[in-house]
Protein backbone atom coordinates (compact mmCIF):
# COMPACT_ATOMS: atom_id res chain seq x y z
CA UNK A 1 0.00 0.00 0.00
CA UNK A 2 1.10 3.71 -1.18
CA UNK A 3 2.14 5.99 2.04
CA UNK A 4 -0.57 8.03 3.26
CA UNK A 5 1.65 11.23 2.74
CA UNK A 6 2.48 9.88 -0.83
CA UNK A 7 -1.19 9.88 -1.68
CA UNK A 8 -1.82 13.62 -0.35
CA UNK A 9 1.22 14.88 -2.10
CA UNK A 10 0.00 13.39 -5.31
CA UNK A 11 -3.62 14.95 -4.62
CA UNK A 12 -1.74 18.17 -4.56
CA UNK A 13 -0.06 17.76 -7.71
CA UNK A 14 -3.16 16.69 -9.53
CA UNK A 15 -5.26 19.72 -8.44
CA UNK A 16 -1.60 21.96 -9.50
CA UNK A 17 -1.58 20.05 -12.82
CA UNK A 18 -5.17 21.42 -13.68
CA UNK A 19 -5.01 25.07 -12.22
CA UNK A 20 -1.84 25.56 -14.01
CA UNK A 21 -3.67 24.67 -17.44
CA UNK A 22 -6.53 27.04 -16.01
CA UNK A 23 -4.01 29.84 -15.10
CA UNK A 24 -1.38 29.49 -17.91
CA UNK A 25 -2.63 27.26 -20.74
CA UNK A 26 0.14 24.87 -20.47
CA UNK A 27 -1.25 21.06 -19.98
CA UNK A 28 0.62 18.59 -18.38
CA UNK A 29 -2.34 16.10 -17.92
CA UNK A 30 -0.78 14.05 -20.18
CA UNK A 31 2.44 13.54 -18.71
CA UNK A 32 3.59 10.54 -17.28
CA UNK A 33 3.18 10.97 -13.05
CA UNK A 34 6.17 8.83 -11.87
CA UNK A 35 8.48 11.47 -13.65
CA UNK A 36 6.68 14.60 -12.23
CA UNK A 37 6.43 13.86 -9.03
CA UNK A 38 10.19 13.34 -9.30
CA UNK A 39 11.08 16.26 -10.60
CA UNK A 40 8.10 18.59 -8.06
CA UNK A 41 10.18 17.22 -5.43
CA UNK A 42 13.49 17.74 -6.82
CA UNK A 43 12.07 21.96 -7.69
CA UNK A 44 10.85 22.07 -4.25
CA UNK A 45 14.14 21.25 -2.86
CA UNK A 46 16.15 23.52 -5.04
CA UNK A 47 13.70 25.99 -4.11
CA UNK A 48 14.18 25.37 -0.41
CA UNK A 49 10.28 25.15 -0.19
CA UNK A 50 8.45 22.37 1.57
CA UNK A 51 5.02 21.76 0.49
CA UNK A 52 2.64 21.94 -2.40
CA UNK A 53 0.76 24.90 -0.98
CA UNK A 54 4.25 26.92 -0.83
CA UNK A 55 5.02 26.45 -4.28
CA UNK A 56 1.41 26.84 -5.57
CA UNK A 57 1.33 30.75 -4.07
CA UNK A 58 5.06 31.81 -5.95
CA UNK A 59 3.66 29.89 -9.64
CA UNK A 60 0.57 31.58 -9.35
CA UNK A 61 1.68 35.37 -8.32
CA UNK A 62 5.20 34.90 -10.38
CA UNK A 63 5.16 34.11 -13.91
CA UNK A 64 8.81 34.58 -13.85
CA UNK A 65 8.72 31.53 -10.95
CA UNK A 66 6.61 30.02 -12.84
CA UNK A 67 8.98 30.06 -16.07
CA UNK A 68 11.65 28.16 -14.05
CA UNK A 69 9.35 25.54 -12.44
CA UNK A 70 7.95 24.59 -16.90
CA UNK A 71 12.23 24.49 -17.15
CA UNK A 72 12.05 21.88 -14.60
CA UNK A 73 9.22 19.64 -15.27
CA UNK A 74 9.73 19.60 -19.22
CA UNK A 75 13.06 18.27 -19.32
CA UNK A 76 15.26 19.31 -21.28
CA UNK A 77 18.76 17.23 -20.97
CA UNK A 78 19.86 15.94 -24.18
CA UNK A 79 23.50 15.81 -25.88
CA UNK A 80 24.81 15.29 -29.21
CA UNK A 81 25.37 11.71 -30.99
CA UNK A 82 23.22 10.18 -27.86
CA UNK A 83 23.47 6.38 -29.53
CA UNK A 84 25.94 7.24 -32.07
CA UNK A 85 24.81 3.98 -33.37
CA UNK A 86 21.43 5.69 -33.84
CA UNK A 87 23.13 8.26 -35.96
CA UNK A 88 25.33 5.64 -38.18
CA UNK A 89 22.13 3.84 -38.74
CA UNK A 90 20.48 7.18 -40.38
CA UNK A 91 23.50 7.66 -42.20
CA UNK A 92 23.79 4.49 -44.05
CA UNK A 93 19.79 3.71 -44.15
CA UNK A 94 18.29 6.27 -44.07
CA UNK A 95 20.00 9.42 -45.65
CA UNK A 96 20.52 7.45 -48.91
CA UNK A 97 16.98 7.26 -49.66
CA UNK A 98 16.46 11.04 -48.56
CA UNK A 99 18.61 11.84 -50.90
CA UNK A 100 16.34 10.25 -53.60
CA UNK A 101 14.27 13.88 -53.07
CA UNK A 102 14.69 16.81 -54.57
CA UNK A 103 14.15 19.01 -51.46
CA UNK A 104 13.90 17.15 -47.74
CA UNK A 105 11.50 18.32 -45.41
CA UNK A 106 12.58 17.28 -41.47
CA UNK A 107 11.10 17.35 -38.27
CA UNK A 108 12.77 18.01 -34.98
CA UNK A 109 9.96 17.31 -32.60
CA UNK A 110 11.02 18.09 -28.91
CA UNK A 111 14.12 19.71 -30.08
CA UNK A 112 15.32 21.02 -26.72
CA UNK A 113 18.54 22.59 -26.36
CA UNK A 114 19.57 21.89 -30.06
CA UNK A 115 22.49 19.28 -29.29
CA UNK A 116 20.50 16.69 -31.47
CA UNK A 117 19.69 19.38 -34.37
CA UNK A 118 23.14 20.32 -34.95
CA UNK A 119 24.00 16.59 -34.64
CA UNK A 120 21.56 15.86 -37.75
CA UNK A 121 23.13 18.96 -39.90
CA UNK A 122 26.45 17.94 -39.30
CA UNK A 123 25.04 14.21 -40.66
CA UNK A 124 23.18 15.97 -44.00
CA UNK A 125 26.16 18.39 -44.16
CA UNK A 126 28.51 15.27 -45.06
CA UNK A 127 26.09 13.16 -46.99
CA UNK A 128 25.94 16.51 -49.14
CA UNK A 129 21.80 17.19 -48.58
CA UNK A 130 22.17 19.94 -46.18
CA UNK A 131 22.04 22.74 -48.72
CA UNK A 132 18.63 21.12 -49.90
CA UNK A 133 17.31 20.09 -46.49
CA UNK A 134 14.62 22.58 -44.28
CA UNK A 135 14.36 21.12 -40.74
CA UNK A 136 11.20 22.39 -38.37
CA UNK A 137 13.14 22.33 -35.13
CA UNK A 138 9.74 22.49 -32.27
CA UNK A 139 10.02 22.88 -28.30
CA UNK A 140 7.41 23.79 -26.16
CA UNK A 141 9.16 25.71 -24.23
CA UNK A 142 10.56 29.10 -25.85
CA UNK A 143 13.32 29.71 -23.75
CA UNK A 144 15.23 26.44 -24.81
CA UNK A 145 14.16 27.06 -28.63
CA UNK A 146 16.84 30.35 -28.02
CA UNK A 147 19.65 28.42 -26.98
CA UNK A 148 19.13 25.66 -29.77
CA UNK A 149 19.17 28.66 -32.24
CA UNK A 150 23.02 29.89 -30.51
CA UNK A 151 24.06 26.30 -30.96
CA UNK A 152 26.45 27.48 -28.00
CA UNK A 153 26.81 24.05 -25.66
CA UNK A 154 29.22 23.06 -22.99
CA UNK A 155 32.68 22.23 -23.28
CA UNK A 156 32.68 19.82 -20.52
CA UNK A 157 31.08 17.03 -22.54
CA UNK A 158 32.97 17.28 -25.62
CA UNK A 159 35.14 13.75 -25.46
CA UNK A 160 31.96 12.25 -25.40
CA UNK A 161 30.45 14.52 -28.13
CA UNK A 162 33.87 13.83 -30.26
CA UNK A 163 33.48 9.89 -29.59
CA UNK A 164 30.62 9.76 -30.84
CA UNK A 165 30.82 11.84 -33.43
CA UNK A 166 33.30 9.16 -35.08
CA UNK A 167 31.18 6.47 -34.00
CA UNK A 168 28.58 7.68 -35.67
CA UNK A 169 30.62 8.20 -38.92
CA UNK A 170 31.84 11.61 -39.18
CA UNK A 171 34.13 12.44 -42.03
CA UNK A 172 35.82 14.99 -40.83
CA UNK A 173 37.88 16.47 -37.92
CA UNK A 174 35.02 17.36 -35.43
CA UNK A 175 36.66 20.39 -33.95
CA UNK A 176 36.35 22.02 -37.65
CA UNK A 177 32.41 22.86 -36.79
CA UNK A 178 32.79 24.27 -33.21
CA UNK A 179 34.79 27.61 -31.94
CA UNK A 180 35.79 26.80 -28.51
CA UNK A 181 35.55 29.47 -26.25
CA UNK A 182 36.05 29.97 -21.90
CA UNK A 183 34.57 26.60 -21.35
CA UNK A 184 31.72 26.28 -24.43
CA UNK A 185 31.33 25.11 -27.88
CA UNK A 186 30.27 27.60 -30.48
CA UNK A 187 28.82 25.57 -33.83
CA UNK A 188 28.98 26.93 -36.72
CA UNK A 189 25.68 28.65 -37.57
CA UNK A 190 26.09 27.67 -41.08
CA UNK A 191 24.48 24.10 -39.80
CA UNK A 192 21.60 26.03 -39.23
CA UNK A 193 20.54 28.48 -41.94
CA UNK A 194 18.08 26.12 -43.16
CA UNK A 195 16.16 25.54 -39.82
CA UNK A 196 13.20 26.95 -38.47
CA UNK A 197 12.55 27.27 -34.84
CA UNK A 198 9.37 27.57 -33.56
CA UNK A 199 6.59 26.94 -30.51
CA UNK A 200 5.24 23.77 -30.66
CA UNK A 201 3.32 21.65 -28.31
CA UNK A 202 2.49 17.88 -28.91
CA UNK A 203 0.40 17.59 -26.19
CA UNK A 204 -2.04 20.33 -27.57
CA UNK A 205 -0.73 21.65 -30.97
CA UNK A 206 -1.63 19.85 -34.41
CA UNK A 207 -0.12 18.87 -37.69
CA UNK A 208 1.72 22.01 -39.83
CA UNK A 209 3.46 20.12 -42.83
CA UNK A 210 4.23 16.91 -44.33
CA UNK A 211 7.98 15.90 -43.58
CA UNK A 212 10.21 13.11 -45.03
CA UNK A 213 11.63 12.30 -41.51
CA UNK A 214 10.60 13.52 -38.05
CA UNK A 215 13.05 12.42 -35.19
CA UNK A 216 11.40 12.29 -31.78
CA UNK A 217 13.94 10.83 -29.08
CA UNK A 218 13.77 10.50 -25.74
CA UNK A 219 10.54 13.18 -25.58
CA UNK A 220 7.86 10.40 -25.28
CA UNK A 221 8.93 8.72 -21.94
CA UNK A 222 8.09 11.39 -20.48
CA UNK A 223 4.58 11.27 -21.41
CA UNK A 224 1.90 8.52 -20.47
CA UNK A 225 0.32 6.26 -23.08
CA UNK A 226 -3.11 8.15 -23.45
CA UNK A 227 -0.91 11.43 -25.06
CA UNK A 228 1.86 9.26 -26.71
CA UNK A 229 -1.22 7.97 -29.12
CA UNK A 230 -2.45 11.15 -29.23
CA UNK A 231 1.41 12.15 -30.77
CA UNK A 232 2.02 9.17 -33.00
CA UNK A 233 -1.13 9.80 -34.70
CA UNK A 234 -0.11 13.71 -35.06
CA UNK A 235 3.01 11.98 -36.81
CA UNK A 236 1.30 10.28 -38.79
CA UNK A 237 -0.49 12.23 -40.29
CA UNK A 238 2.55 14.43 -40.54
CA UNK A 239 4.66 11.44 -42.47
CA UNK A 240 4.52 11.37 -46.76
CA UNK A 241 4.20 8.03 -47.51
CA UNK A 242 7.61 5.84 -47.08
CA UNK A 243 8.38 8.66 -44.54
CA UNK A 244 10.26 8.05 -41.70
CA UNK A 245 10.13 7.77 -38.01
CA UNK A 246 12.80 7.91 -35.36
CA UNK A 247 12.19 7.54 -31.46
CA UNK A 248 14.74 7.10 -28.64
CA UNK A 249 16.32 3.58 -28.15
CA UNK A 250 13.86 2.62 -25.29
CA UNK A 251 10.72 4.09 -27.14
CA UNK A 252 8.21 1.99 -28.35
CA UNK A 253 5.56 2.10 -31.47
CA UNK A 254 4.28 -1.28 -30.38
CA UNK A 255 1.65 -0.21 -28.60
CA UNK A 256 0.02 2.50 -31.06
CA UNK A 257 -2.84 2.11 -33.35
CA UNK A 258 -0.16 3.53 -36.07
CA UNK A 259 2.33 0.19 -35.80
CA UNK A 260 1.29 -1.67 -38.18
CA UNK A 261 1.38 0.73 -40.92
CA UNK A 262 4.83 1.23 -40.11
CA UNK A 263 7.75 -1.53 -41.06
CA UNK A 264 11.52 -1.66 -39.11
CA UNK A 265 14.52 -0.05 -41.28
CA UNK A 266 16.43 -0.37 -37.86
CA UNK A 267 14.06 -2.27 -34.70
CA UNK A 268 17.49 -1.92 -32.25
CA UNK A 269 17.40 1.74 -32.61
CA UNK A 270 13.85 2.47 -33.63
CA UNK A 271 13.79 3.98 -36.72
CA UNK A 272 10.57 3.18 -38.52
CA UNK A 273 8.88 3.53 -42.37
CA UNK A 274 5.49 4.61 -42.93
CA UNK A 275 4.68 1.42 -45.06
CA UNK A 276 1.06 1.31 -45.40
CA UNK B 1 -0.21 -14.19 6.82
CA UNK B 2 1.90 -11.47 5.48
CA UNK B 3 1.17 -10.51 2.32
CA UNK B 4 3.62 -11.08 -0.17
CA UNK B 5 5.44 -8.63 -1.19
CA UNK B 6 4.63 -6.52 -4.60
CA UNK B 7 7.79 -5.70 -6.49
CA UNK B 8 11.67 -6.57 -5.72
CA UNK B 9 14.40 -4.13 -6.79
CA UNK B 10 18.20 -5.01 -6.85
CA UNK B 11 21.06 -2.55 -7.26
CA UNK B 12 24.87 -2.31 -7.31
CA UNK B 13 27.90 -1.42 -8.95
CA UNK B 14 30.92 -2.92 -9.36
CA UNK B 15 30.30 -6.64 -8.21
CA UNK B 16 27.04 -6.19 -8.35
CA UNK B 17 26.84 -8.16 -11.71
CA UNK B 18 28.20 -11.13 -9.98
CA UNK B 19 26.60 -10.91 -6.50
CA UNK B 20 23.05 -10.35 -8.50
CA UNK B 21 23.08 -13.58 -10.63
CA UNK B 22 24.24 -15.50 -8.08
CA UNK B 23 21.11 -14.44 -5.69
CA UNK B 24 19.17 -14.75 -8.59
CA UNK B 25 20.08 -18.06 -10.27
CA UNK B 26 17.89 -20.12 -8.26
CA UNK B 27 14.43 -18.48 -8.93
CA UNK B 28 12.01 -20.54 -10.54
CA UNK B 29 10.49 -19.26 -14.23
CA UNK B 30 7.07 -18.60 -12.20
CA UNK B 31 8.51 -16.64 -9.61
CA UNK B 32 5.67 -14.95 -8.28
CA UNK B 33 7.07 -11.36 -7.40
CA UNK B 34 8.73 -9.04 -10.43
CA UNK B 35 12.30 -8.08 -10.56
CA UNK B 36 13.59 -5.27 -11.40
CA UNK B 37 17.86 -4.94 -11.62
CA UNK B 38 19.55 -1.34 -11.72
CA UNK B 39 23.22 -2.13 -12.25
CA UNK B 40 25.75 0.98 -12.98
CA UNK B 41 27.53 0.36 -15.95
CA UNK B 42 29.65 2.04 -19.13
CA UNK B 43 26.98 4.71 -20.54
CA UNK B 44 27.26 3.72 -24.33
CA UNK B 45 28.00 -0.14 -23.30
CA UNK B 46 25.54 -1.87 -24.82
CA UNK B 47 22.88 -4.65 -24.11
CA UNK B 48 25.24 -7.86 -23.01
CA UNK B 49 23.74 -7.45 -19.76
CA UNK B 50 20.33 -9.04 -21.07
CA UNK B 51 22.21 -11.97 -22.74
CA UNK B 52 24.72 -12.53 -19.28
CA UNK B 53 21.56 -13.05 -17.59
CA UNK B 54 19.20 -14.45 -20.45
CA UNK B 55 21.68 -17.60 -19.97
CA UNK B 56 21.92 -17.94 -16.57
CA UNK B 57 18.64 -17.36 -15.45
CA UNK B 58 14.89 -19.49 -15.38
CA UNK B 59 13.21 -15.78 -15.44
CA UNK B 60 12.83 -14.34 -18.50
CA UNK B 61 15.24 -10.80 -19.01
CA UNK B 62 14.52 -7.95 -20.31
CA UNK B 63 15.71 -4.49 -21.14
CA UNK B 64 12.76 -2.00 -19.57
CA UNK B 65 10.77 -0.87 -22.10
CA UNK B 66 8.83 2.90 -21.51
CA UNK B 67 5.41 2.22 -20.83
CA UNK B 68 6.21 -1.65 -20.39
CA UNK B 69 3.89 -3.02 -17.55
CA UNK B 70 5.19 -5.02 -14.96
CA UNK B 71 4.93 -8.67 -15.39
CA UNK B 72 6.24 -11.38 -12.75
CA UNK B 73 8.12 -13.84 -13.99
CA UNK B 74 10.51 -11.30 -15.01
CA UNK B 75 14.13 -9.80 -14.23
CA UNK B 76 13.97 -6.17 -15.90
CA UNK B 77 17.30 -4.93 -16.13
CA UNK B 78 17.70 -0.98 -16.45
CA UNK B 79 18.76 0.00 -19.90
CA UNK B 80 22.24 2.04 -20.27
CA UNK B 81 21.44 5.82 -20.10
CA UNK B 82 18.44 5.91 -18.49
CA UNK B 83 16.70 6.13 -15.38
CA UNK B 84 13.59 3.85 -14.33
CA UNK B 85 11.01 4.93 -12.61
CA UNK B 86 7.43 3.50 -11.74
CA UNK B 87 4.01 4.53 -12.42
CA UNK B 88 1.46 3.76 -10.76
CA UNK B 89 -0.57 1.51 -13.14
CA UNK B 90 2.02 -0.58 -12.33
CA UNK B 91 4.26 0.26 -15.73
CA UNK B 92 7.31 1.35 -16.37
CA UNK B 93 8.98 5.16 -17.17
CA UNK B 94 11.85 6.22 -18.13
CA UNK B 95 14.08 9.46 -17.65
CA UNK B 96 16.81 10.41 -19.21
CA UNK B 97 17.71 13.85 -17.05
CA UNK B 98 20.44 14.93 -15.75
CA UNK B 99 22.75 12.21 -13.81
CA UNK B 100 22.28 11.26 -10.04
CA UNK B 101 25.44 10.26 -7.83
CA UNK B 102 27.33 10.44 -11.26
CA UNK B 103 25.05 7.94 -12.54
CA UNK B 104 22.42 7.18 -15.16
CA UNK B 105 20.59 4.28 -13.96
CA UNK B 106 21.01 5.71 -10.28
CA UNK B 107 19.64 3.20 -8.07
CA UNK B 108 18.54 5.34 -5.98
CA UNK B 109 16.26 6.80 -8.68
CA UNK B 110 14.36 3.56 -9.04
CA UNK B 111 14.07 2.57 -5.60
CA UNK B 112 12.64 5.97 -4.48
CA UNK B 113 10.11 5.52 -7.63
CA UNK B 114 9.55 2.38 -6.33
CA UNK B 115 8.77 3.10 -2.63
CA UNK B 116 6.75 6.28 -3.41
CA UNK B 117 4.54 4.00 -6.26
CA UNK B 118 4.24 0.70 -4.32
CA UNK B 119 4.97 1.81 -0.38
CA UNK B 120 4.84 -1.06 1.90
CA UNK B 121 4.92 -3.52 -1.24
CA UNK B 122 8.96 -2.83 -1.67
CA UNK B 123 11.71 -5.22 -1.26
CA UNK B 124 15.17 -3.36 -2.10
CA UNK B 125 18.30 -5.19 -2.16
CA UNK B 126 21.70 -3.24 -2.17
CA UNK B 127 24.89 -5.16 -3.56
CA UNK B 128 28.70 -4.61 -4.02
CA UNK B 129 29.59 -1.69 -5.19
CA UNK B 130 31.84 1.41 -5.46
CA UNK B 131 29.61 3.84 -5.12
CA UNK B 132 27.02 5.16 -2.49
CA UNK B 133 24.26 5.26 -5.26
CA UNK B 134 21.33 3.30 -3.59
CA UNK B 135 21.82 4.13 0.01
CA UNK B 136 19.05 7.22 0.10
CA UNK B 137 16.68 4.82 -2.05
CA UNK B 138 16.91 2.53 0.49
CA UNK B 139 16.40 4.39 3.62
CA UNK B 140 13.00 5.46 1.41
CA UNK B 141 11.76 2.10 0.88
CA UNK B 142 12.92 1.31 4.38
CA UNK B 143 10.51 4.48 5.96
CA UNK B 144 7.60 3.36 3.14
CA UNK B 145 7.43 0.38 5.11
CA UNK B 146 9.66 -1.53 2.81
CA UNK B 147 12.15 -4.12 3.39
CA UNK B 148 15.95 -3.21 3.20
CA UNK B 149 18.27 -5.98 2.74
CA UNK B 150 21.86 -5.37 2.37
CA UNK B 151 24.78 -7.86 1.37
CA UNK B 152 26.97 -8.16 4.52
CA UNK B 153 30.33 -5.89 3.37
CA UNK B 154 32.37 -9.04 4.52
CA UNK B 155 31.72 -10.70 1.50
CA UNK B 156 30.89 -7.95 -1.25
CA UNK B 157 33.71 -7.88 -4.05
CA UNK B 158 33.60 -3.89 -3.22
CA UNK B 159 32.05 -2.71 0.31
CA UNK B 160 31.53 0.88 -0.60
CA UNK B 161 27.66 0.71 -1.35
CA UNK B 162 26.53 -1.98 1.41
CA UNK B 163 28.87 0.06 3.94
CA UNK B 164 27.03 3.18 2.92
CA UNK B 165 23.68 1.63 2.70
CA UNK B 166 23.96 0.16 6.61
CA UNK B 167 24.89 3.49 7.52
CA UNK B 168 21.97 5.40 5.77
CA UNK B 169 19.81 2.51 7.37
CA UNK B 170 20.84 0.97 10.62
CA UNK B 171 18.15 -1.39 10.48
CA UNK B 172 18.22 -2.97 7.16
CA UNK B 173 18.96 -6.51 7.79
CA UNK B 174 22.64 -7.29 6.70
CA UNK B 175 22.58 -11.11 4.78
CA UNK B 176 25.02 -12.92 3.13
CA UNK B 177 24.32 -13.96 -0.86
CA UNK B 178 23.32 -17.35 0.13
CA UNK B 179 20.72 -16.64 2.55
CA UNK B 180 19.30 -13.17 0.42
CA UNK B 181 18.59 -16.41 -2.14
CA UNK B 182 17.50 -18.08 0.33
CA UNK B 183 14.87 -15.42 1.66
CA UNK B 184 13.96 -14.48 -1.93
CA UNK B 185 13.15 -18.28 -2.71
CA UNK B 186 11.19 -18.22 0.55
CA UNK B 187 8.85 -16.29 -0.51
CA UNK B 188 6.34 -17.92 -3.26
Amino acid sequence: MKHSMDVQFEQEVEQLIKDIRQHYGYDFNGYARASVYRRVKRFLANNHLQTIPELREQVFSDSFFFEGFLQEITVNVTEMFRDPAFFLSLRQNVLPMLSTYPFIKIWDAGCSTGEELFSLAILLKEEGLLDRTKIYATDINQKVLKQAKEGIFSASNIASYTSGYYASGGKQEFASYYVSNYGSLKFDSSLIKNVVFYPHNLATDSTFNEFHLILCRNVLIYFNRELQERVFTLFDDSLVDLGYLALGKKETLAMSGIFSRYAFVDKENRIHRKTG
Amino acid sequence: MRKTPDLIVIGGSWGGIKASLEILQGLPEDYKIPIVLVLHRLRDQEGNLKQLFDKRLNLKVEEVEDKEAVCSGYVYIAPANYHVLLENDKSFSLDVSDLVNYSRPSIDVTFISAADTYGEGVIGILLSGASKDGSMGLKRIADAGGIALVQDPAEAEVAVMPLAAIEAVPTCSVQGLNSLKDYLLSLT
